[in-house]
């Protein structure tokens, strides 16, 4: 399974986050806000991360049992962003069309996780092989 | 990390003032916590300041919704207050609409708009004893 998304180019690793527990899941925000904050994002484009990132690491959570989050700056001919790519080793999506619908939840929550951080942020692909496990990657561009 | 949001009692009125990020767990119990004193203290009111808070999920979006519905049925009215514009924009984006949810800017306007609510049920229930007694 390709589990890098190379179409934006290697980014510079800013930090590496377990997601394995709720607590780690307010770490991960709390260091995200911390590294748009040091790109110089806008207060609206730093809450907009962090509530994409948000969704995203409650997905690894609940359904890919757990995870990672990577955290990197990249560049693109001088067009700086913020990546964050989810990796989870769970059950993987099954339906895709249904798992990108808006409203459609499979537990707890208002079902806009998928299709609301799609929104919030720039750039969003995802990649599911089931059993294997998914890779979701968002940028929000500077 | 936090584990219990407090929860202060001013007359009729809950106040909780929410400071820090935390986790899902901790939000549960506040929608617990807040349940349980509405009906010990019949409490008429409650305000939540967010004015600290950074994000609002869905989770958290559906936690809050939750408390208002549950506050109204016991008898209680929930105002929400001190949302940062960029939250206000973001919850948009994502689709959060918080239906059925009272907000002020301050806390002070909240509370204004508390009273408002709670008078317009006491002339209710007035009313409703005047009908009777005719």
């Amino acid at each position: 399974m390709a589990r890098e998304n190379l179409e934006f180019g290697d980014g510079v690793l800013l930090q590496h986050c377990a997601l394995q527990t709720e607590d780690d899941l307010v770490l991960a925000r709390a260091a995200i806000k911390l590294h748009s904050t040091d790109l110089g994002f806008s207060k609206l484009n730093q809450t907009k991360i962090v509530t994409a990132a948000s969704e995203l690491g409650r997905n690894v959570l609940e359904h890919g049992l757990g995870g990672h989050l990577k955290i990197d700056a990249i560049d693109q001919f001088g067009r700086k962003g913020l990546r964050l790519i989810f990796e989870d080793n769970g059950p993987g999506i099954l339906d895709m069309e249904l798992a990108l619908t808006d409203g459609y939840t499979s537990k707890k929550g208002l079902g806009l996780g998928l299709t609301g951080s799609k929104r919030l942020m720039d750039e969003f692909s995802i990649e599911s092989q089931p059993g294997e496990g998914t890779t979701v990657m968002v940028i929000k561009w500077t | 990390m936090v584990e219990r949001i407090p929860i202060l009692k001013i007359g009729e009125t809950l106040l909780v003032t929410i400071q820090v990020d935390f986790h899902d767990r901790v939000a549960l119990a506040l929608q617990e916590d807040l349940t349980d004193k509405i009906v010990t203290h019949s409490s008429k009111g409650v305000l939540i300041d967010i004015s600290s808070l950074e994000m609002v999920d869905s989770f958290m979006g559906r936690v809050l919704g939750n408390i208002a519905k549950t506050s109204r049925l016991l008898d209680c009215h929930t105002v929400l207050v001190g949302m940062q514009p960029a939250i206000a924009i973001t919850m948009t984006e994502l689709g959060i609409s918080l239906q059925g949810i009272s907000t002020a800017l301050t806390a002070e306007d909240g509370m204004e708009l508390l009273k408002a609510l709670m008078s317009k049920k006491q002339k209710r229930v007035s009313h409703g004893r005047q009908i009777a007694r005719k």
